[in-house]
């Protein structure tokens, strides 16, 4: 598993840079992560990226954009407006969890 | 005397009634399946039908004889699942108790889920996850005039997730027989980041579109429909136009389970993803489309997950821990148009690669190739759903995914400090 040092420290990443372990994520690595990928995190992005952490520590998936609007109560268009183009994966990866799983 | 009762008698609920019933003694369980349908739909053939290679009668059979004497069908819609009290509540205001419930009843399309879908529904909207959809569907491709022809994916998960590029091949195959493919233009548009998800099959099969012409447009979610416009809009502000839409719509499982708690935000049931027992209730199990478990939703899945669940329920209604683990297994044919197919096969972990199956480097299907002995296969699948797969007969082939025979491409590992960006970000 690659290892890659943001914000100053070692932290374990998959191929696409995804994080591979949660607990090695705080915010100071989520504000280096969206800077990577040119998003400034605001409240209202800090409020989503909160209730995917929280969700997947009870649920031990990452929420999907439908799940983030019916559980979390951020709207689908709110959602791309704060993530741009790539909102499930973008969140993800700033939040340092794993890529949602999508068709299989 | 012990109670099973099964919703559902689709795919898997009726596998699991027949292959139980001569396990269970009659003098100490009963078994009974809940579902109001009267027919039984082979939904494979429902890709077909929009071409005119299967014809209605190719795809359905009445429900009640599918199942084995010594199951008793009630023919009832479930209004709510008491889990508590051990109890079904009916829409005809009856109740059924059971020791042990078996979820199987699927999931569904929900056009209403995409503003716009439904009013356009039947004219120039159409989808073919339905008998009448499908049936629907062959009438408009017969004498269909040519123009822009956009087949669309709402959402994931689906069922069958490679049908709708299955129709796209199909129909670029269907315009070119009846000699107007050069008046159509066809155009795949997809939630995913590609053709499909996995790198290795995604890059197959997104060639494939290519050399047919099929432009692919990828991440594209879908936020509205414009029937009347003829536009598909997505969050992100794109617009495609469209003289005839084919949309599988969000699907989703069924109502009363949301209704009793059991499920997700898309009412699956949560299930251990190996034991496919719920984890909110130890005398509740889902099978098929209808768990939450990371698998294809697929006919497939729903065969291999029963030869799982047979030995597993078996133990743990006498309290002893479930001997076996369902490992995700995945078996699909994907028609390519031209009386060709290819194959899939993969798992949890393994994602689909190109090799030979069910005998490894022998065959005689190719994983992941276009082939014609791929398509007889896929064409011989239906007799054996009738006569063997609802029945509850074992197929020949191996429950637990191999991966002998298949062949992983080398991957190319860079090392970097920098930080990892995924790639289309």
């Amino acid at each position: 598993m690659p290892v890659t040092t943001i914000a100053g420290r070692e932290v374990h990443v998959d191929a696409e840079g995804f994080l591979t372990d949660p607990a090695e994520w705080d915010h100071d690595l989520a504000a280096e992560l969206a800077a990577a990928i040119g998003i400034e995190l605001t409240a209202e992005h800090w409020k989503v990226l909160e209730f995917l952490r929280k969700d997947f520590a009870t649920q031990g998936e990452t929420a999907t954009t439908r799940r983030v609007q019916t559980v979390g109560g951020f709207a689908t268009k709110d959602q791309f407006a704060l993530f741009p183009k790539k909102p499930a994966k973008k969140m993800a990866y700033i939040a340092g969890l794993p890529k949602p799983r999508g068709c299989v | 005397m012990r109670r099973l009762v099964v919703l559902g008698a689709g795919t898997a609920g009726t596998m699991v009634v027949n292959k139980l019933r001569p396990k269970l003694a009659r003098h100490e369980w009963s078994i009974t399946v809940v579902d109001p349908a009267k027919k039984h739909y082979y939904q494979p053939g429902f890709l077909f039908m929009p071409f005119g290679i299967y014809s209605p009668r190719d795809v359905v059979k009445p429900l009640a004889p599918t199942l084995r004497s010594g199951v008793e069908l009630v023919s009832a819609a479930v209004d709510r699942v008491d889990a508590e009290g051990r109890r079904v509540l009916l829409d005809n205001g009856t109740e059924l108790s059971y020791d042990y419930l078996v979820i199987a009843t699927g999931t569904s399309p929900r056009p209403e889920e995409t503003p716009g879908l439904a009013e356009g529904l039947g004219q120039n909207v159409h989808e073919f996850f339905s008998y009448e959809g499908s049936t629907a569907l062959a009438a408009k491709l017969a004498d269909f005039p040519g123009g822009r022809v956009v087949v669309h994916v709402a959402e994931m998960p689906i069922k069958c997730p490679v049908a709708p590029l299955e129709f796209v091949f199909l129909a670029d195959s269907f315009f070119t027989k009846r000699g107007i493919r050069d008046k159509v233009q066809l155009s795949y548009v997809t939630p995913l980041p590609g053709a499909f998800t996995k790198p290795v099959s995604a890059e197959y099969l997104g060639d494939m579109l290519e050399r047919r012409g099929i432009a692919l447009e990828p991440d594209f979610v879908v936020e509205s429909i414009d029937a009347e416009a003829g536009t598909l809009t997505s969050f992100d502000e794109r617009e495609i136009g469209f003289d005839l839409l084919v949309t599988i719509p969000v699907n989703m499982g069924a109502d009363y389970i949301g209704r009793s708690g059991l499920g997700d935000e898309l009412n699956y049931v949560p299930v251990d993803k190996h034991t496919l027992l719920s984890t909110a209730d130890d005398h509740i199990f889902a099978i098929g489309d209808a768990t939450d478990a990371p698998a294809s939703k697929a006919g497939s899945v729903a065969h291999f997950e029963a030869d799982v669940f047979l030995p597993n329920f078996l133990a743990h209604v006498e309290g002893k821990p479930m001997p076996e683990s369902f490992d995700g297994h995945a078996n699909c044919f994907i028609e390519s148009g031209g009386g060709k197919a290819l194959l899939i096969d993969f798992n949890y972990d393994t994602e689909p690669l190109p090799g030979t199956y069910p005998v490894p480097f022998i065959g005689p299907m190719r994983l992941l190739r276009e082939s014609r002995i791929n398509h007889w296969g896929k064409l011989a699948f239906r007799w054996l759903y009738w006569h063997m797969l609802l029945p509850g007969r074992r197929l020949p082939v191996p429950t637990h995914m191999s991966m002998a025979g298949k062949r992983r491409p080398p991957t190319t590992e860079t090392t970097t400090d920098a930080v990892r960006i995924p790639s289309g970000f």
